[in-house]
């Protein structure tokens, strides 16, 4: 391990350039070690998002060495190339300044795709009873510990050509409730993810389902989402 | 567009795809097949004259394509180019109507 790693860091806003600085190399060091690194000992006016550190919150999502990560959960051993790390913001969300993307888009795309749940009972009615064994229940276990850090979101190829795709977290989002037995809001829900810019949209590349650090699937979720509104255009419900 | 007339496109484009899987198939194992007896016109013409199951074969094949390649090419145009809308549409419908016209002229002549 050598004493110092190299770091490009992208600086200013849609219009940057990379900097670099040298930060000192340490052991189980994460890429957001670094990054703290930088801005507490190195240059105070880096921009850079993080709350949780330790994958749960999905707000230090960033692209590093050419690839959208959690950076509190990436050891700087699994991806520094050579002693170098080139981080940058993630892909397919405008920049707000060096490290920090602006998110509404992304967030907003859950609610465009009907993915709040809807419910109809009420306090006076007994709990839902839901078998953990259920098709629909595995279905959505398989999706639901999504973190909401965007990485699915920026690896995207279909968003850089069609940035209205509602996107992989917002679709798997929706998939999800299609799988809640007890929401109420079904056939608005498959309208909402079977337009232009809904799940028929994607071309089944499969990078959000490689770069998930959650291991979900999206592609899985999309497919089933696909297959709900064709089955429901078919039947003339969509 | 709707989203159930975008949604019956997508199912559309899926079957069509569906029959030029088996309709390629056979038509390079044919190919593979006929051509060992030597490849001239009045040969092919000779077997496929007054067959009404391959003029059946065919025609399929040629609807198929006239229904998968333009519903392809209109996402090509809205991802690559940015084109969408009803004139897109129309030019599409036009392009399917090419495809379909060619494809069955081509069918008459070799099959009839």
């Amino acid at each position: 391990m050598s004493a110092t790693l190299r770091v490009k860091v992208w600086r200013g806003g849609a219009d940057g350039a990379f900097q670099e600085f040298e930060v000192p190399r340490r052991e189980s060091q994460t890429v957001l070690d670094v990054v703290t690194h930088i801005q507490r000992a190195l240059d105070p006016t880096l921009a850079y998002r993080y709350a949780c550190r330790v994958g749960m919150c999905g707000s230090c999502a960033m692209t590093v060495n050419g690839a959208a990560r959690w950076t509190c959960r990436t050891h700087v051993d699994k991806v520094a190339n050579k002693g170098e790390l080139t981080i940058a913001p993630l892909r397919n969300l405008p920049v707000i300044r060096d490290l920090v993307t602006d998110m509404r888009e992304f967030f907003d795309k859950w609610a465009r795709a009907a993915g709040q749940f809807r419910g109809a009972r009420t306090r006076a009615d007994d709990f839902a009873r839901v078998s953990p064994q259920s098709a629909e229940r595995v279905q959505a276990d398989a999706a639901i510990e999504c973190i909401g850090c965007a990485v699915c979101y920026a690896s995207c190829d279909v968003l850089a050509r069609l940035p209205e795709y509602l996107g992989p977290a917002a679709l798997n989002r929706a998939w999800t409730l299609v799988n809640d037995v007890r929401d109420a809001a079904q056939a608005e829900r498959l309208r909402a993810v079977a337009g232009d810019a809904g799940s028929l949209s994607c071309h089944t590349h499969m990078s959000c389902t490689e770069r998930c650090p959650k291991n979900i699937s999206p592609t899985a979720g999309i497919a089933g989402l696909k297959r709900a509104v064709a089955r429901a255009a078919l039947a003339g419900e969509l | 567009m709707s989203a159930r007339s975008e949604t019956l496109l997508w199912v559309a484009q899926r079957a069509s795809a569906g029959l030029l899987a088996l309709c390629v198939t056979v038509h390079l194992a044919t190919i593979l097949y006929a051509v060992q007896g030597g490849l001239t016109g009045a040969e092919i013409l000779g077997r496929t004259r007054g067959n009404p199951a391959w003029a059946a074969f065919y025609t399929m094949f040629v609807l198929a394509a006239a229904v998968h390649a333009p519903i392809g090419l209109r996402t090509v145009l809205a991802e690559w180019f940015g084109w969408r809308g009803r004139a897109r549409d129309f030019a599409l419908i036009a392009f399917a109507v090419v495809l379909a016209g060619l494809g069955l002229r081509a069918v008459s002549t070799v099959f009839a």
